[in-house]
This record gives structure tokens, C-alpha cells and sequence, in this order.
């Protein structure tokens, strides 16, 4: 058994690089080694800006020898059929062997494969990781690179340390042969380090200051920046984002503490951390109060002879840094947020959907729409002027600065200017919910605000023909359907999203460059619009007969291709947000096939009703029962009759039972009282289980056979009022 | 004083010159020791480019002659030109006009970064001290149709060389790759020599500062730039540039249409300081540019590929 250490030199790997490249090492070594057939159990793999390290405990020395046969072609084979058998198993003609095969002269290739040495498998395979290593970026240089085929690597390659049991494995690769020499750190260590095997590797460059082992140097970030703050009074805000860059920058990290100016703490916390983290690279810390701090952490890569002069060094950029930030901040208020939002109209959205100063005009329409209708109890104006203004920070020489700071800088500006909190807030938190666990909304202005942005930018990018396909989502739209789904499932707001929608075309539709006839015509087609099955294959046959006619533009299929698409894809993104919630995906379509559902909130009190109905016994049977009388109907034709025979007691019972469940369902269900619904339904498991018991569907006499047939449809229409469950599996 | 003057000009004469400067304390013996430092390893050094660009890639020194097969070592100061960066003298670190630094080395040497540290020490910087740092920055031109990838370097987390391994030039791979410096030149100065403001760097040790040299042309030049200039002028300047640059091209001098290519740019850069060229406009400038700058290293590349294929066997074009 023997060890084996790999060590891949090269110029400064980019640190967001590393943790691809350890992964990418490893994969390529087990690759290689499976194909040449050597066992290889743990692997540690390392990296620091200058090295990518991998060690394989307890390899073989030798690969087994390997016997093998193969079956060829029949004796009287033509000779290109043989000859091909034997290049295909590396054998010359006469080293085949003629066997009997159930009496047929046949033959046979006898391969025996000796074992190999494993440092002579390991040789080629290194050259061969190293030609297929694939980095995100990579590059030629020197010399070689006169030709394009020359070796890539993600900055130039310098140097290969190769040793199995302390024996340099030898290989070459563009020139760089292997060997047992390494580098130390860049400027603490100036001659090369001999190593002698695995288990001196990481000793012996610890010695030249390089910590090889990545997680250490992480540990030693993560440690030394949170003693360094509190050494100082502070509390490190902890970030391990920036633990890990710092480690992958470093090979000897020092966290070194520093002070900044007081009064640049006047500026908002948030962008002196974003400046420090994402310009500097540097950990922020807070005080006892939890406020942010005058402090910074560094990470250098030296024990420097002084710390204080790198300190002072990385002080001044970081004071350079932060003037500009505060230079921003006051220029930024100098304008009011309205004239701001002037520069809006300079910024394109999207081609197809004009500026965003036309999206906030959108935006505030139908923000003030959903309060005025109550769908959201905010004031309407209040509403209209955080909408109006909530976009304004986009053209801010803050935001310019810094993307990431949109909508908090906003909230910030419209505090100092003395605007009324609700809308501060909403301007603040109106792109939220952002991600999963980011918090939902519950002001209600914020709420207006938000939704209005999101809807705005549905109806807006589907009636454009930008919907997304397949992984391809260039505009967050499904992003953006579960913000809304979540605001309205945290807020149990109540409102048609048909018509919801609907308000949000009118705005958008009448922006429109060629509004005309049939903007209108549109506009009317969409209020009317429901959301069923149905309605939606409608949908999509007038905007297939628009486009086959050529009777209108481009743009204007796409407005009913995409009206018809949006309660699709609201479907489809509720069924998988509540999938995860552990709600079944049947069950919602079958409450969403009924149509006229779009009312969110109680769809999905529906669905949870339904789920646990179907899951006790009495929903299992009348799921069963339906499915029967759904079977039955579907294949028979009948003429509706009136009752002129005298029922038997089991047609009887199911007919009391649906005079008594079909009201009571339906009440329930206007009420909104969807157990009692479901509890309706669970009246009539016992009559419909009698009923296919003791009569006979299709009874010679027709007239009977019609009584039956409608007793199954109502029975059938009794479901229909509660689900679908033509559409509920099991 | 004139006596004076002649004494030390006498006492720095007797001496040898490189004994007597301090980089440390004085902005022109910082440059003197780069060049002394890039002479000694072998580059070509140059005098400025007479022409106002944007960066010292812009030099024909970087850009052509990243083109094509032949060795190239380089070394030269250029005056940087930026109107939109103008600040009318009142900025400690923004400036419209300032030095950039190049070097260019081709074929890229195996120990370019350690050149690099060695140049480093010479001006003052000594890496047990500074913190010194390899970040990747990687770098795009597309009005060169330019990439190459390499690093910031950070001194103490300053940036103050940008180092990149170009990897294309005028949409023609670099065969082979050339690695460029570009230190700036006053933001270093100002960490080595310790000052905030680059008005109060040393220019020299005779107690001239770069205020002394620049900031009455920084106050008339921003002016110039952001208020002054002659709009409709430059937009006529813009269009004959342009025109030039094709009919140098189709005259088959391709340095000559580069030149053209460079002069638009920048009369492009003092349109947009001038605030006349609006978003929707902006892209289509930029792609004037660009086509012009990107024709002529291709008609360069193309015009020169036949000299270069016959030294260089090895080599081709694409």
C-alpha cells in the first residue's frame, strides 16, 4: 500500500474558483483511476491561491494482472470481420485461438493483462487531469502560447509535485516536469521546499508559511477576525461568504482590526458594509447596542513587520472608499425622491414594455386599485405615492454605485425627506419577498406596493411573448408569481386574480404605442376572461386564427397568448410552492379544473379541506363510488327522464341523500365552511356504495335506465361543486 | 538662486544619477527607477504616445503589437485622458488627465510575476511590509475586441497595478500571449510618498509638486470639458475621424486608420462629458468606435500575417 501526493502549482487562482477546482481535482483522479483499474478509498484534497493539492491514502503498487477471453467470429469468418474482431481486443491473427462452439470451429481472443506498476497508471493520469482539468475561465501563456492548442490552465501552470510512497512519479506536461520540489509562501519563504512524501507535505510548507489545508485557514479567519473584534470591545458581524474568500486569497491569513473615521457612521450601515465587504474584503463589526461599528478586519497575507502600517494602508483606501459613499448620500439629497424619478423616464425597462418611469405609472394605477377595492386595507394615496416613488433610488448615484442597495436606499432617502413612514417602508421592502426564507410584507401599503410591482411585471412580460421556457427565466417571473403567492397567503388577501390581472392590463394595453379598436376589443376580452380550461384553449384559438389570418400584429397575438398562459403558470408555480408544503399537486388541480376558482386564499382552503377528506375512509370509498358513476356516464348516451316508476329503497336513499347533500354542499361552500362541504359529500358515500350494491345502471326497461343515468349525474354534479375528482389519483 | 541651481545641478552631475534619486520622495524618480528597472530586463522604453486616449492600452506599442508572432518588450509612461473623471482640481484623487505605467512583455515570461515584485522593491515597496495581493480582476476591451484574464494587485488593499495575460486583440487570438502592467503611477506615488491628495505629491525633490505641474490644468481642462467645448465641433471632428479612419483603410495603412480609431474615441469620451449624447445614442457611438478600432488591428493583423507567417513557420493569423 503506498500514499500519494499531487501538487498542481500555478499563479493566483481567482478564490471564488477554488472550491470548483478541489471538486473538479477529485472527480478527474477517481476518473482516472477507475479506468486504469486501481482502488481508491479516501481522498484529501486542498487548495490555497498558489496550489491545488490532493492526497490518496493506501493505493496499490500493482494493478492485478488481468485475464480475459472474448468470443470472435466463426473460423470461416471473412478476414475483415476477423481482423476487426482483433484490432478491437489488441491481438494479432495468430495469436487467436480456434475453440468449439456447439460444433462450430470458432474464435477466440486470450487477452492477459499483466499487472501494471501504479506509478507509471498515476503518470499518465496526471498529465491526463491536468489537459482535461476544466475551469470556468482559463487561459495560455508563455512561450507555447503561439499556438492555440497549446495547455490551458486558469492562470499560468508552474509547477508539479508528484510522489507515490516519497518516489517522484515522473511525467512532463507542456514542458514542466515532475518533482519532489515546492514553493513556500510568496514573500515569507524565498528558497524551494523539498518534500519527501504525503505526510510531510502540509509540516514542511507550514514551515514556509503556507497553510495548505483550506478549512484551517478558514478556521483561522473565522476565529482571529471574531477575537480581533472582540479584543477591541466589538461584536464581528459574521459573514462566511467572506471567510471563505479571505481563505482563498491568503496562504498565511492575519485578520488584522482597524478604526475608521466616527463620523462616516453617519452614512446608512448598510453601505459601509457593502463597501467594505464587496470593494475591500472586509468584516464589519458591531457594538454593544448592535449598531454598526468604526471598526474593520482585514486579512493580509503576511506577519508584517509592522501590522499598524498595513492597517493605516487599508484605512485610507477604506476612508477613500467611504468620502465616496458619503459624497453620494448627500449628493443623492439634494433632489427630492420625485425629481428623481424624472431620470426614470430615461431608463429603459424592457423594449417591448417602455421606461420604468412607465412601469411606475402602472405600478401606482393599480396599487391604488387594490386598496380602493379593499383587496388591500392601505390608503390609497399613500399607496400611489409609494408606488410613484418607489423605483426613483434606480437613478441615485448610490444605487448607480451600488445595484444590491435598490429599495433600501429609497427607504432611506424618503425618511430624510420627511415623507410618511408607511411609504418610506414600502418604498424599503417593496422587491420583497425576494427569496424563500426572505420575509413577507405585512404593511399594508408595502403590501400594495409590492404586489402591484409584481403583477405589473407578470402581465406586462406574458403579454409581451416573454414568457419563460424550460430552465430559462431571464425575468424572475416564477420568482415573481411566488411573491405574490406568498403575499396573499400571509396577508389571506382576498381578490379575483382573473380580475386582478385584468386591472393590471389596462394600464399596460393603453400604454400601448397602437392603441386602438382592438386594444379595447382586448381589454374587454380580458375582463371576461375565466380562468378554466376551456377559456384558456379559447384563448389560444383566437390568437392562433389572429396570427393565421395576419389580421393582427405580433404584439397583439401575444396578448392573448399570454392572457391565456398566465393562470397555467399560476397553477403550476402554486402546485410546486405547495408541494413543498406537502399538499398534493392532484388534489389542487382538481379545485382548479372546476374554473372560476382564482380566489388564492380560499382555493387553497378548499384544497386542504379536500386533502383531508380523501384521506379518511369515507373520502377514499366516494372517491371510488364517483369514479364508477364518472366511468358509466362517459361511455352511455341517455335522454333524461322524469321518475314514473316506483324507486327500490337504495335509488331512493341516494336520491334524499343528494336532495339533502347538494344544498348543503353549495351553502357550505358559498359560506365558505369547506369541511362542512366536505362533510356533505361524506353523506353520500353509504347511499352511492348502496346503490351500486342493489341496483342496476342499465336496466332493460329505458325509461329506468334514464332515472339512473341522471341519479349518477347529480350524484356526479354533487362532487363537481366541491373538485374535480375526475382529476384525484388513487 | 540661479547660482544655487548651478551648484546642485553640478554636485548631481558629479555623482551618477541613479545614486541620487529617491523614489520614495519624488514622483519623477519613481518613473526613472521603473524605467532604469524594465531597461535593465530588457524592454524598449518609449516616450509617450502623442495622441490624448483614454488608457495606455490604447498605445500601438500594446495593442498592435500584441498582435502577431514577434517578441515584444515594452515599457513607457502615457498620459491618460478621462473628461467624465474631471473634477476641477477639487478632488484629492480624481483627475481627467493622469500617468499610466505599461509594460508590455511578449511573449509572457515565466517569472513576469516576479519581475513585477522585484520593480516593486525598487520604487519603495518592500512586500514583508505591504501587504501585497493577486485579486482577480479580469479585463475587456470590446472596442479592441480585446480579453485577457490576471489580477488587480493590491498593495495594503489598494489597487495599484492592473496585471492581465491578453488573451485576444482586434478579435484575433494573441499567438502568443502577451502579459501587460499598467501601474497607476500617482495613486502609488501618493501611498509610497504618504500623502492624500495628489496635488501635494513631491513632482521632484526640488520641492516642485504635482500640484505645482497639474492643477491649473485640471481646473481649465475640466472646464473645457464639461462646459466649454464646442459640441457641435465635435461631433464634425467625430464624423471625420470616422471617415478618415476608412479611407485610411481602404488605402491600406492600417496604423494610420488606428490613429483615427483612437482620436474618435476620445472626441466620443468629451462628447459624453459635454452631456450631448443621450443613452439610446450612446450605444451606437460605441459601436461606431468599436468598429473602427477593431478594423483596423484586423486589416493591421491581415496586412502584416504574410511577414509574420514567412519568420514565424509556426505562426498563422487565425
Amino acid at each position: 500500500m503506498a500514499d500519494f501526493l499531487l501538487e498542481l502549482r500555478s499563479e493566483e487562482i481567482p478564490a471564488r474558483m477554488q472550491k470548483g477546482a478541489r471538486a473538479e481535482l477529485e472527480k478527474l483522479f477517481r476518473r482516472e483511476m477507475d479506468a486504469a483499474g486501481v482502488a481508491v478509498g479516501e481522498l484529501t484534497v486542498w487548495s490555497t491561491p498558489r496550489r491545488l493539492a490532493l492526497i490518496a491514502r493506501g493505493l496499490p503498487t500493482e494493478t492485478q494482472a488481468v485475464h480475459e477471453e472474448a468470443k470472435g467470429p466463426p473460423e470461416g469468418a471473412p478476414d475483415q470481420a476477423v481482423d476487426g474482431f482483433c484490432r478491437k481486443n489488441g491481438v494479432t491473427r495468430d495469436q487467436l485461438e480456434v475453440r468449439d462452439v456447439k460444433g462450430r470451429a470458432t474464435y477466440f481472443a486470450v487477452i492477459e493483462r499483466p499487472g501494471q506498476a501504479v506509478a507509471d497508471l498515476l503518470a499518465n493520469a496526471i498529465t491526463n487531469i491536468i489537459r482535461d482539468f476544466s475551469w470556468p475561465k482559463s487561459m495560455r501563456w508563455g512561450d507555447a502560447s503561439i499556438s492555440t492548442e497549446s495547455l490551458k490552465w486558469v492562470r499560468p501552470l508552474s509547477g508539479i509535485v508528484a510522489l507515490l510512497d516519497g518516489e517522484v512519479v515522473p511525467c512532463v506536461m507542456d514542458g514542466l516536469a515532475s518533482g519532489r520540489e515546492t514553493i513556500g509562501h510568496r514573500f515569507h519563504s524565498s528558497s524551494s521546499v523539498e518534500v519527501a512524501n504525503a505526510d510531510d507535505y502540509a509540516a514542511k510548507l507550514r514551515d514556509a508559511y503556507v497553510i495548505v489545508d483550506h478549512k484551517e485557514r478558514e478556521a483561522l479567519v473565522r476565529d482571529r477576525a471574531k477575537a480581533a473584534a472582540e479584543a477591541a470591545g466589538f461584536k464581528l458581524v459574521e459573514d462566511e461568504g467572506l471567510v471563505v474568500e479571505n481563505a482563498g486569497l491568503t496562504e498565511w491569513p492575519v485578520p488584522l482590526l482597524g478604526r475608521f473615521e466616527d463620523d462616516f457612521l453617519d452614512v446608512p450601515p448598510e453601505t459601509i458594509q457593502l463597501t467594505a465587504r464587496v470593494n475591500q474584503k472586509y468584516f464589519v463589526c458591531e457594538d454593544a447596542d448592535g449598531k454598526l461599528a468604526n471598526a474593520f478586519i482585514c486579512t493580509a497575507n503576511i506577519e508584517a513587520a509592522d501590522p499598524a502600517v498595513v492597517v493605516d494602508g487599508n484605512r485610507k483606501v477604506l476612508a477613500a472608499r467611504l468620502a465616496d459613499a458619503r459624497f453620494f448620500w448627500e449628493l443623492d439629497q439634494k433632489k427630492t425622491l420625485a425629481e428623481h424619478a424624472k431620470g426614470l423616464e430615461r431608463i429603459t425597462f424592457h423594449e417591448k414594455l417602455g421606461t420604468v418611469a412607465d412601469k411606475v405609472d402602472r405600478v401606482a394605477k393599480l396599487a391604488r386599485w387594490l386598496c380602493e377595492e379593499g383587496i388591500v386595507k392601505g390608503d390609497p394615496d399613500l399607496a400611489e405615492q409609494a408606488a410613484r416613488l418607489c423605483k426613483a433610488d434606480l437613478v441615485t448615484e448610490m444605487v448607480g454605485e451600488f445595484p444590491e442597495l435598490q429599495g433600501l436606499m429609497g427607504g432611506y432617502y424618503a425618511a430624510k425627506e420627511g415623507l410618511p413612514v408607511e411609504v418610506s417602508d414600502a418604498i424599503r421592502d417593496h422587491y420583497k419577498p425576494v427569496g424563500q426564507g426572505d420575509d413577507v410584507p405585512t404593511a399594508p401599503v408595502t403590501v400594495a406596493v409590492s404586489l402591484a410591482d409584481k403583477l405589473d411585471t407578470l402581465v406586462g412580460f406574458f403579454l409581451s411573448g416573454e414568457q419563460p421556457t424550460g430552465s430559462k427565466d431571464p425575468f424572475a417571473l416564477r420568482r415573481a408569481v411566488l411573491a405574490v403567492i406568498r403575499l396573499m397567503s400571509k396577508n389571506d388577501l382576498r381578490f379575483s386574480m382573473q380580475s386582478a390581472l385584468s386591472e393590471a392590463m389596462i394600464p399596460l394595453v393603453s400604454q400601448h404605442t397602437t392603441v386602438d379598436d382592438y386594444a379595447t376589443h382586448f381589454l374587454i376580452y380580458a375582463r371576461d376572461f375565466t380562468w378554466s380550461e376551456k377559456a384558456v384553449m379559447e384563448a389560444e384559438d383566437i390568437a392562433d386564427n389572429i396570427a393565421a389570418k395576419g389580421q393582427m400584429g405580433y404584439t397583439r397575438t401575444n396578448w392573448y397568448l399570454g392572457q391565456a398562459a398566465l393562470p397555467g403558470f399560476f397553477a403550476d408555480r402554486l402546485k410546486v410552492q405547495q408541494r413543498e408544503a406537502g399538499v398534493r399537486h392532484d388534489l389542487i388541480d382538481a379545485v382548479f379544473a372546476l374554473g372560476g376558482e382564482d380566489d388564492l386564499v380560499r382555493l387553497l382552503a378548499r384544497v386542504k379541506a379536500l386533502q383531508a377528506f380523501v384521506e379518511t375512509e369515507n373520502g377514499t370509498n366516494l372517491l371510488a363510488g364517483y369514479k364508477r358513476a364518472a366511468n358509466i356516464l362517459k361511455k352511455e348516451e341517455w335522454v333524461s327522464k322524469e321518475l314514473s316508476y316506483s324507486p327500490k329503497a337504495a335509488e331512493k336513499v341516494l336520491m334524499d341523500a343528494l336532495d339533502q347533500a347538494g344544498p348543503k354542499a353549495s351553502a357550505a361552500i358559498e359560506s365558505e365552511q369547506f369541511e362542512q362541504a366536505m362533510a356533505a359529500l361524506a353523506s353520500l358515500r353509504a347511499p352511492i356504495d348502496d346503490f351500486f350494491e342493489n341496483v342496476t345502471v342499465n336496466d332493460p326497461d329505458q325509461d329506468k335506465r334514464s332515472v339512473r343515468l341522471d341519479l349518477l349525474a347529480r350524484f356526479r354534479d354533487a362532487v363537481h361543486q366541491v373538485a374535480d375528482f375526475s382529476r384525484i389519483e388513487g | 538662486m540661479a547660482q544655487r541651481m548651478e551648484s546642485e545641478v553640478k554636485s548631481a552631475v558629479n555623482e551618477s544619477p541613479a545614486a541620487t534619486r529617491d523614489p520614495t520622495k519624488s514622483f519623477q524618480d519613481m518613473i526613472l527607477t521603473l524605467h532604469d528597472f524594465w531597461s535593465a530586463a530588457g524592454c524598449v522604453i518609449l516616450q509617450p504616445y502623442d495622441m490624448r486616449m483614454g488608457a495606455g492600452t490604447f498605445h500601438t506599442a500594446t495593442t498592435l503589437r500584441a498582435l502577431g508572432p514577434e517578441p515584444w518588450n515594452a515599457a513607457f509612461v502615457q498620459p491618460c485622458r478621462r473628461p467624465t473623471d474631471g473634477r476641477y482640481g477639487e478632488n484629492p484623487n480624481r483627475l481627467q488627465h493622469y500617468y499610466q505605467y505599461q509594460v508590455i512583455l511578449k511573449p509572457s515570461p515565466s517569472d513576469i510575476q516576479e519581475l513585477y515584485l522585484e520593480s516593486l522593491r525598487q520604487i519603495g515597496i518592500d512586500p514583508l511590509k505591504h501587504d501585497i495581493r493577486f485579486v482577480e480582476d479580469d479585463w475587456e476591451s470590446p472596442t479592441l475586441g480585446a480579453w485577457g484574464l490576471g489580477w488587480e494587485v493590491w498593495c495594503d488593499g489598494m489597487e495599484v497595478t492592473q496585471f492581465t495575460y491578453f488573451q485576444q486583440m482586434g478579435g484575433f487570438d494573441c499567438k502568443p500571449v502577451a502579459g501587460e502592467l499598467t501601474y497607476g503611477l500617482e495613486r502609488l506615488a501618493m501611498y509610497i510618498q504618504g500623502v492624500d491628495s495628489v496635488y501635494d505629491l513631491a513632482f521632484n525633490s526640488h520641492g516642485v509638486s504635482y500640484g505645482d505641474v497639474f492643477l491649473e490644468n485640471e481646473k481649465q481642462m475640466s472646464k473645457w470639458n464639461f462646459e466649454v467645448a464646442d459640441t457641435d465641433a465635435l461631433f464634425e471632428l467625430f464624423n471625420k475621424a470616422e471617415a478618415e479612419c476608412r479611407n485610411a483603410l481602404s488605402a491600406d495603412v492600417p496604423i494610420a486608420a488606428y490613429e483615427q480609431a483612437v482620436e474618435a474615441s476620445h472626441l466620443f469620451n468629451l462628447l459624453q462629458a459635454r452631456g450631448v449624447i443621450s443613452v439610446q445614442e450612446r450605444a451606437s457611438y460605441m459601436g461606431r468606435v468599436r468598429d473602427l478600432a477593431r478594423s483596423s488591428c484586423e486589416k493591421y493583423a491581415e496586412k502584416m500575417a504574410p511577414e509574420w507567417a514567412e519568420k514565424y513557420p509556426e505562426w498563422s493569423l487565425v
